[in-house]
């Protein structure tokens, strides 16, 4: 059977980043899958070298506009566990609010847009309305709507006013009705089932093999979630369940997701009524030298930051690994022996984050020749012997 | 001459017009359903006379001649084929034998224009659309003319649309038998599709195949099928209209109920592409040989029991 090239991206109207996907098709089968990310690469790790400590936790930030906590919380958990402190209760458990209430409008984000790619729109717009609310109340809380610049290094640099409370907590409880409604709307719909079902099943063997993170193992059966098992912030102190399904199909993503919803309401609502007083920051005088690490869940999976410092007020070194990263390969897996429509919403139903993942790719100027991680090793090196031949050593 | 009249009058300007409404229509309550304000009233003209001003582009691997002409014919095809639906509701002692299969042809052109005009254009999404397209016409035109069936087996046999509407006129229209009520909401369906609407929008599919059939249109062109499309967003509810529900007549009450009657089946049309995600391909062929060539069957035998 002749074999054809489907181009998804660069730009495309399936996905809201710049990404390459190349589908080999026989006929409407999916035989092969080839990816090129690299468009949004901005080199923020680079970036961060360059700036104090205080100043990162907002470059981090701006990674991403869905993951906007995520990374300033992993990247203080590093330089809090280089530093050896922990933050007072009270920023604890503000950072565990925020990072909810950023779960809660990523995950209904995502369930747009997977309506979207359904060509469901009305779900689209019910979840995109739903998550206005959300927003609503972390503009309360932080006093900005996407990227909140809550974490500092040792704390958090906003308190929350006890008279916003009850105002959130209205908030929260006049959104469980309407989250219930989606809840069947998705569950109970059998067109949904007809599309979602037993489609890109990622099985619980292939999902440990390929290092999965987040909703993409939980929904394979593999129950590994970073709040559970390293708890950070107040996790460890609060009642709430994993949701673990294993099917690993689109339908049990949907479903983690619409679960884990309902289980970050419950955390902010305990969260705020638990919430002690006390101070929100300890006092950070200089970095030490010394290298830590700060892992969280974030909505996608674990995120994964590294810093070492030499003393100086600035990283010598800060590395990043987003969750999409690991879920990215998994399309070898999925995608291939499907057909194009269930590509698209197998593509999409990792959730996938392309400006957390981003690494750079070299080509010339043709655009064919790719260097791979070690090619661009190897051109290290050599560029390092050549300085040494240079300077005469 | 009269009938020239009839073709630019009826066929054209008049079914634009209501068509373009219906379109605003279907618009309007997707937005109110999705909770958005929705567009203007006129923003339909408004869009396609946008397009109208907009430089068509033709690719460098396109057949010209079929991607070119297939737009026209389609729009044509739907201004023959809403002349004679306006005639044979005006006029139903005019009309000739065999319209009704006339009719049932000249819908059918609209969707080939689309499958010409997608395989000429080159692309390999617009082939990838078309041939679904090309399923999509085989999956939903056997129930459809079974549909069709039911209202020419109630006139007594007569393929004429004059004797549908004569029989209704009569003995009261033909929805409200068993029969009737079953065909009719197959032909829901099968227009639904006829539209390429959701759950049945696959050939166009813009998360998929990024508006498939489509997709190298543009221009003047791209107009000319979204006119193509209004006017059949009025052509096939009034199709519906005249075949099951005993037409629009002019005077007074009769009126406002043919009114009502075709707002009642394009609202009906929105809310079915509002609440359903749209189906593979394959799972749309299953659908329409599979439980509706079944009612449709049922459908043709109860109606034969009666006769």
């Amino acid at each position: 059977m002749p074999r054809t090239i489907l181009p998804i991206g660069p730009y495309h109207p399936l996905q809201e980043e710049p990404e390459f996907f190349i589908l080999t098709l026989e006929g409407e089968t999916v035989v092969d899958i080839d990816l090129r990310i690299g468009y949004n690469h901005r080199g923020i790790e680079k970036l961060a070298e360059r700036q104090a400590y205080d100043q990162i936790t907002f470059v981090v930030e701006r990674i991403c506009g869905i993951c906007s906590t995520s990374h300033p919380f992993a990247y203080t958990q590093a330089v809090e566990d280089l530093l050896s402190i922990e933050a007072p209760p009270r920023a604890q458990y503000i950072r565990t609010i925020v990072a909810e209430g950023e779960r809660m409008h990523s995950h209904l984000l995502w369930l747009g847009l997977a309506g979207h790619f359904l060509g469901y729109n009305t779900i689209w717009m019910w979840c995109w309305k739903l998550r206005e609310e959300i927003l609503d109340v972390m503009e309360i809380l932080s006093g900005n709507r996407n990227n909140y610049a809550m974490f500092k290094v040792g704390g958090v640099w906003r308190d929350i006013r006890e008279e916003d409370i009850p105002v959130v907590m209205k908030k929260i409880d006049s959104i469980i009705p309407t989250l219930e409604k989606l809840h069947k709307a998705v569950m109970d719909d059998p067109v949904i089932h007809a599309r979602t079902k037993g489609i890109g099943v990622l099985s619980k063997e292939a999902a440990i093999d390929y290092c999965t993170v987040g909703p993409t193992a939980r929904a394979s059966g593999v129950a590994r979630d970073i709040r559970k098992d390293c708890p950070y912030g107040v996790y460890d102190q609060l009642e709430w369940n994993m949701i673990v399904t294993h099917n690993g199909d689109v339908f049990d993503k949907v479903a983690i997701r619409i679960g884990e919803m309902f289980e970050s309401i419950k955390i902010i609502r305990t969260c705020l009524s638990q919430l002690p007083g006390g101070d929100i920051e300890c006092l950070v005088k200089n970095i030490p030298p010394g290298e830590g690490i700060g892992h969280i869940e974030a909505p996608r999976g674990e995120c994964f930051h590294y810093v070492r410092s030499d003393g100086t007020n600035r990283p010598v070194r800060h590395k990043i690994r987003a969750p999409t990263f690991m879920n990215l390969p998994t399309f070898k897996e999925t995608v291939v022996g499907g057909a194009i429509p269930d590509a698209a919403i197998v593509l999409a139903a990792i959730d996938p984050c392309y400006c957390c993942t981003e690494r750079i790719s070299v080509r010339d100027t043709k655009g064919q020749t790719v260097y791979s991680g070690e090619d661009l090793i190897k051109l290290s090196q050599k560029k390092t012997e050549q300085i040494k031949a240079d300077m005469g050593r | 001459m009269l009938y020239l009249l009839y073709l630019l009058i009826f066929g054209f300007l008049l079914t634009a017009v209501i068509g373009l409404f219906a379109s605003w229509i279907d618009r309007k309550l997707t937005a109110r359903i999705q909770y958005r304000v929705g567009p203007p009233l006129l923003q339909p003209l408004y869009d396609i006379l946008k397009l109208l001003g907009k430089e068509t582009l033709i690719p460098i691997g396109a057949t010209n001649l079929p991607f070119l002409a297939a737009p026209l014919i389609g729009l044509v095809s739907v201004m023959i084929v809403s002349t004679m639906l306006w005639v044979s509701n005006l006029h139903p002692q005019q009309t000739f034998l065999g319209d009704v299969i006339v009719v049932i042809y000249l819908l059918l052109i609209p969707s080939l224009c689309i499958v010409i005009g997608a395989f000429a254009s080159g692309n390999p999404l617009a082939s990838l659309g078309a041939s679904r397209e090309i399923k999509l016409i085989l999956s939903y035109e056997l129930p459809f003319i079974l549909a069709v069936l039911v209202a020419i087996i109630q006139a007594d046999f007569s393929i004429r649309l004059g004797d549908i509407l004569a029989t209704q006129a009569q003995n009261g229209i033909i929805a409200v038998s068993w029969s009737g009520g079953l065909a009719l909401l197959v032909a829901v369906m099968c227009t639904q599709a006829k539209l390429a609407l959701v759950p049945f929008d696959a050939p166009e599919a813009e998360t998929e195949i990024s508006h498939g059939v489509l997709i190298e249109y543009s221009g003047t062109l791209l107009a000319m099928f979204q006119l193509m499309r209004s006017m059949l967003l009025f052509a096939l509810p009034f199709f519906l209209i005249i075949v099951y529900l005993g037409g629009i007549s002019g005077n007074g009450i009769q009126l406002v109920y043919g009114a009502l009657a075709y707002v009642g089946l394009v609202a009906l049309i929105t809310v079915i592409r509002n609440t359903n995600p749209r189906l593979k391909i394959g799972q749309v062929l299953r659908f329409f040989w599979g439980p509706m060539t079944f009612l449709a069957l049922i459908a043709v035998l109860l109606a034969l029991g009666n006769n």
